[in-house]
């Protein structure tokens, strides 16, 4: 009894050493690009001297913290932030599930596959390839935008420059990049649902306004409740690559973000201590917002990671 | 079974208003054309003389055709080594980012009792999706570790893409457990059933993740930026920002609208838009197939049940 148990633990032990032996990589390369620079955190309650590392430098305290609570764009920075990426969260929930409701309607197969071809395109460019080309098509003297205006007898604006426009301009941009890979995943949850619910509803003599009510909208909830709840956790993610590529001083009062701030503060001014403070400010708090957000998303929409 | 549900949808008779089917159709159209509009206007502009695009002649077709701009643009030293670095990037990303995602993905498919200590590696890979060192730290890391100016310094700090891991063990997991087990009583090691099991069973699902991995790595800029201090170093697209955004940056900063013109006039924005449409045919040479495998591997990742 005791010999077979052994056994049977020992043969275990040999089975699971090479499960054990394929994670060691991925480990290593995870202790030390992801969990060693959480050791670097210290950098923010330091007056950091790369020469001397993470725990040679000299101790300060909150020092670098309350260096950038007395900084006067610090409430604009984070107003900016938590302003553009609500904006951002609302667009990319409303848009997508209005165009996968539209798509659905159209009947012309062939059509629907283009269209969603077409609008999915731009998911996949990168924001400098994007912000290349929005820079020209928004460009006030020789933009395509600005012919635009010009025909309806206005002046051109110059949006990118431009700060009370710059916040819209960036999550139009946004939309324009994701729409399309939300309008699928929302196509695919209507694909999913029951036929004969349409069928029941159409002998009922619903409309098409009344369909899309009662039945489409409550079949794609809980794809929308999943997607919502999860996109909580982006609340402080206002979109680092875009504004990195489309802002300018000019706009740095409505557009810069923490992201781009922790970046022009570390890594070219190379004020390391209080760069690191600010995205340590803006790890926790997405920290606790990401948690919040699986934790709605597990009880409303039946969500687990693994 | 979305297939299934499909086919009966068809058949279903609607009695709508035809205009209410146009009035959709003419409008989500237009989406669609307004999506692409843009990407024309850069073909376009890439197509036509530099004196018609500097006037602004140009909307979405060529004014002047010439292919000038194609022909300066390869046989620019600058642009054609970052084009070599990221199809570098890419071959050597796709090689290691696959291996790694493979290798996580198989163990953390088993269950607790099959692997101990099989809860504790998957939260120790999900922690990093949640929460971060922030920018500094990690660039100060992959500073000490001397990978600055390498091609390994792009690749290796993201060489395990949690999230990729996630979509891949679920997979595995859905293929049946008899398969396993039988592979296990012929005396398979566990090497053996990923290599000639697991991974022949899910190549749908690897090739998505390939896809996105191979765009992934093409499209990334900002790595590049800060781990490489040379500039022959640059990726493509690292390259195509300082080309773009900075003299962006120059031109905005230059006051006067007088200036801007001027500016404008002299800027070569040929050159820009065939340098910027090069970069983009990689990924449209790929689309189709992204096409082809997104459904699956994305309603795997993201809505599975």
């Amino acid at each position: 009894m005791v010999s077979t148990a052994v056994r049977s633990r020992r043969h275990s032990f040999k089975r699971q050493l090479p499960l054990h032996l394929m994670l060691l990589p991925c480990v290593a390369i995870v202790v030390v690009f992801a969990y060693y620079p959480m050791v670097g955190i210290v950098i923010a309650f330091q007056r950091y001297n790369p020469r001397m590392g993470f725990f040679g430098s000299r101790w300060i305290g909150l020092e670098n913290f309350k260096y950038l609570l007395n900084l006067p764009n610090t409430p604009s920075v984070l107003f900016n932030t938590v302003f553009i990426s609500l904006l951002k969260i609302i667009a990319e929930l409303v848009v997508p599930v209005v165009f996968a409701i539209l798509l659905d309607q159209i009947r012309i197969s062939s059509l629907k596959r283009s269209i969603q071809t077409l609008i999915y395109i731009p998911y996949f460019l990168s924001w400098i390839i994007l912000g290349g080309i929005l820079i020209d098509l928004l460009s006030p003297s020789t933009g395509l935008v600005a012919d635009l205006w010009r025909l309806f007898g206005k002046e051109p604006v110059f949006f990118l420059a431009n700060p009370r426009a710059f916040p819209y301009v960036l999550v139009i941009t946004q939309i324009w990049k994701n729409a399309g890979y939300g309008t699928i995943i929302y196509l695919a949850a209507i694909t999913a649902i029951d036929p004969a619910l349409y069928e029941a509803t159409l002998m009922d003599g619903a409309n098409r306004l009344q369909e899309t009510w009662h039945i489409t909208l409550p079949g794609m909830k809980p794809i929308i409740v999943l997607m919502a709840t999860l996109s909580l956790g982006n609340i402080l993610n206002a979109g680092f690559e875009q504004v990195l590529t489309l802002y300018s001083p000019i706009v740095y009062s409505s557009g810069d973000i923490i992201d781009t701030f922790v970046y022009r503060i570390g890594l070219v001014n190379n004020q390391y201590g209080i760069a690191t403070a600010a995205n340590l400010f803006k790890s926790a708090f997405s920290f606790v917002f990401i948690v919040i957000g699986y934790i709605l998303a597990y009880k409303f929409a039946d969500y687990t990671v693994f | 079974m979305v297939k299934a549900a499909k086919a009966p949808r068809q058949m279903k008779i609607r009695t709508y208003s035809r205009l209410a089917d146009a009035v959709i159709i003419v409008f989500m159209t237009a989406v669609a054309l307004l999506c692409l509009l843009p990407i024309i206007n850069v073909l376009a502009l890439s197509f036509s003389s530099s004196t018609a695009a500097a006037s602004g002649a140009v909307k979405l077709w060529p004014v002047q055709f010439s292919i000038e701009s194609y022909k300066y643009a390869l046989t620019k030293p600058q642009f054609l080594k970052s084009f070599i670095v990221s199809v570098e990037r890419v071959a050597l990303g796709l090689i290691i980012n696959m291996t790694c995602t493979i290798l996580a993905a198989y163990p953390l498919s088993k269950s607790s009792k099959e692997l101990t200590g099989r809860n504790i590696y998957a939260w120790f890979f999900f922690f990093t999706m949640i929460f971060s060192g922030g920018l500094v730290p990690w660039y100060t890391v992959i500073k000490q570790t001397h990978l600055m100016n390498k091609l390994l310094a792009v690749i290796l700090p993201g060489a395990v893409p949690v999230y990729h891991v996630i979509i891949l063990l679920n997979f595995f997991r859905q293929l049946p457990k008899e398969l396993y087990e039988a592979a296990v009583v012929d005396g398979g090691t566990e090497m053996y059933i990923l290599l000639k099991l697991f991974l022949p069973l899910s190549v749908p699902s690897l090739a998505t993740l390939a896809l996105f991995t191979a765009v992934g790595h093409w499209n990334s800029w900002f790595d590049g930026l800060i781990l490489m201090t040379n500039p022959d170093n640059y990726p493509l697209q690292t390259y195509l920002r300082n080309l773009i955004v900075v003299k962006n940056m120059q031109t905005m900063s230059s006051a006067s609208q007088a200036e801007l013109q001027e500016m404008a006039k002299i800027s070569d924005r040929t050159l820009k838009a065939s340098q910027i449409f090069i970069a983009c045919i990689p990924i449209l040479a790929v689309y189709p197939f992204v096409q082809k495998y997104f459904m699956k591997g994305l309603v795997l990742g993201s809505v599975k049940g």
